[in-house]
């Protein structure tokens, strides 16, 4: 890993009772991309802020390229967001919200326009310059929201769940804009949402965390296929989950028993994890299938999820390619057979 | 068809309410151009007479610098003190939020007959009564709560977010108040501005008990119609009522549509 530039180490965060962090400690690269992601409340927003400078640690240190930040006030960061609401102020037109904190850095009028000028050819919305903010549509005011944090080139950009608010066809153009620019500013990105979606696209390394708590961090790929715990795989990814005993080589579901690797000792408990779109299903059932029936289906374009219940009421899911679905006939009760192939599962010792 | 009716009645209604509120402003201001001394039907002929007297005279000229006056300077300090306070109450969460709320808001549920007399006891024992600035510091008081209000209102609009986001791009809490806070309040800044200054041009209870010697307008028309019978009464009447109904359409104007606005 590269020199940090963000280092929080031993951060805490009450806001009166309530401990929205715990203990967190983290590295952020200088040019890296970063998710910080989990469901509403986890602390991810207030981490993000506690960077911003708009909430104080309770505990701990932060460091931004060295310097300890704690006392350092807000306008003194140069830590810019882009907000979920985006925050741009109505009373100025396009440009001159771009120019906004060139002028509070006292930068004269000439420069500041030719800068925000710039940035609104970088961001493709010159031609929306001296329009007011309202009258442009969500992706156009996302593009403002942008250049008017990146106009002071920074070290660093915060985003607060910013494609939140916008129609599904426009966050994938918005993620191509946002990857495209971290990639040619080279600058870091810490980017907050619960959508993994989002997350997966465009970050180098996510964090997820619950409950105040980072619970895991690693690259996309090593988060999606090996999650470290239970909450990990559960909202990441459709993962069937099936609680066990091991038997050292092999672990003891109420659906069977599954070879598998890297079990806790013989009799502990442990949950075998099985990524939906490695499940394998069809209509006649072979030497170690589960029997089950189906009871709904949700169908998402190229990819559908299956929900199947077995014989004792387990849950269990399947993800398949739509075209593989051929002519299956996918009636409500309908009988089919699952198996996965022996090195899929992916074991969690139960704590 | 009883729709219709229905319709009809209500906008009748309507228009008898708009003349009942307007007729005698509307009475007052055609006499104010009748020749004839007393207001009867038939009227006489055209005039400005009336209007040629009242800007000769050297005491309603006295009267009317002394109301633009007081009127200005309360406009600009409890337009000041209101904005103050509603910003308070937006930014700060602190104990005894409630009191203070009601505290500020407490002045015009006072009748103003009782507000005049404290003003005055208060304004002597200080040694204050009797100038022109003691109307400006009773009108600012009286009016203040309206500024308030109305700027409230406008800051209950604001994205939460924007004047964080001022911070977050550089600019100290001074700075984000001057230009971020305060451009977004604007339109209900003029609005408490020109209603402030309307509330005051107005006011005669408070400005009668504690002005002294220095008459507004609203004593000065009181004056004279203990005196006689004069048609000037109608032109000052409709000189104060053009002002008032022109400051009070601006504040509206800005009111609906900027602040009232979604």
């Amino acid at each position: 890993m590269k020199d940090p530039l963000v280092t929080l180490s031993g951060i805490v965060k009450r806001f009166g009772d309530f401990t929205a962090v715990h203990r967190l400690d983290l590295e952020i690269a200088a040019g890296e991309f970063i998710a910080i992601m989990g469901p509403s409340g986890c602390g991810k927003t207030t981490t993000l802020r506690m960077i911003a400078g708009l909430e104080a640690p309770t505990e701990g240190q932060l460091r931004i390229g060295g310097r300890l930040m704690n006392d350092v006030p807000v306008h003194e960061r140069d830590t810019p967001m882009v907000w979920q609401s985006l925050a741009l102020f109505p009373f100025l037109n396009t440009r001159e919200n771009v120019e906004f904190g060139l002028r509070m850095r006292g930068i004269g009028t000439a420069e500041r326009r030719r800068r925000a000028v710039e940035w609104l050819e970088r961001l493709e919305i010159r031609e929306f310059a001296e329009r007011s903010i309202d009258t442009l549509s969500g992706g156009q005011r996302q593009r403002v929201a942008l250049a008017r944090s990146l106009v002071t080139e920074p070290q660093i950009l915060l985003l607060d769940e910013p494609l939140s608010a916008l129609d599904a066809h426009l966050v994938i153009r918005m993620q191509g804009v946002l990857t495209r620019l971290q990639r040619e500013l080279g600058i870091t990105f810490v980017y907050v949402t619960h959508s993994q979606s989002e997350a997966f696209a465009m970050a180098d390394r996510i964090v997820i965390m619950s409950g105040g708590r980072i619970v895991q961090t690693g690259r996309p790929r090593e988060i999606y296929r090996t999650p470290e715990c239970r909450f990990v795989a559960e909202f990441v990814g459709r993962n069937n989950i099936l609680e066990g005993i091991s038997r050292g080589d092999a672990i003891e579901t109420p659906l069977g028993v599954f070879p598998a690797a890297n079990l806790p000792a013989a009799g502990r408990r442990a949950i075998l994890v099985i990524a939906a779109d490695l499940v394998e299903l069809s209509r006649t059932g072979s030497e170690g299938s589960i029997p089950c029936s189906l009871i709904s289906e949700e169908f998402v374009g190229a990819t559908v999820t299956l929900f199947l219940e077995a014989a004792d009421g387990t849950e269990l899911k399947v993800q398949l390619p739509e075209r593989a679905l051929g002519d299956l006939d996918l009636h409500a009760g309908g009988r089919f057979h699952l198996s996965w192939p022996d090195d899929v599962g992916h074991v969690l010792a139960e704590n | 068809m009883s729709a219709r009716i229905t319709t009809a009645l209500l906008l009748s209604w309507l228009l008898a309410v708009f003349i009942f509120i307007f007729a005698p402003i509307v009475a007052s201001v055609v006499f104010s151009f009748n020749s004839d001394r007393f207001p009867t039907i038939p009227l006489g002929s055209f005039t400005t007479r009336w209007y040629d007297m009242i800007f000769a005279d050297v005491e309603i000229g006295e009267a009317a610098r002394n109301s633009i006056l007081v009127s200005l300077s309360t406009s600009v300090i409890a337009t000041m003190l209101g904005f103050a306070t509603a910003y308070t109450d937006y930014r700060y969460r602190f104990p005894l939020k409630g009191p203070y709320l009601a505290l500020i808001l407490l002045p015009p549920t006072i009748p103003l007959i009782i507000m005049a007399l404290a003003m005055l006891a208060w304004l002597s024992w200080i040694g204050a009564s009797g100038q022109l600035w003691s109307i400006i510091v009773a009108h600012s008081v009286l009016t203040a709560p309206f500024a308030m209000a109305i700027i409230r209102l406008r800051l209950n609009q604001i994205d939460p977010n924007l004047e964080a986001a001022a911070w977050n791009l550089g600019s100290t809490e001074w700075k984000a108040l001057r230009s971020v806070i305060m451009p977004f309040c604007r339109p209900a800044i003029v609005s408490a501005a020109c209603l402030t200054a309307a509330i005051s041009f107005d006011e005669f209870a408070v400005a009668w008990f504690v002005s002294g010697l220095n008459k507004t307008v609203p004593v000065i028309i009181l004056e004279i119609v203990q005196g006689n019978i004069d048609p000037q009464v109608n032109a000052i009447g409709s000189l104060v009522f053009l002002t008032s109904i022109s400051l009070v359409v601006i504040a509206q104007v800005f009111f609906i549509s900027r602040v009232g606005r979604a």
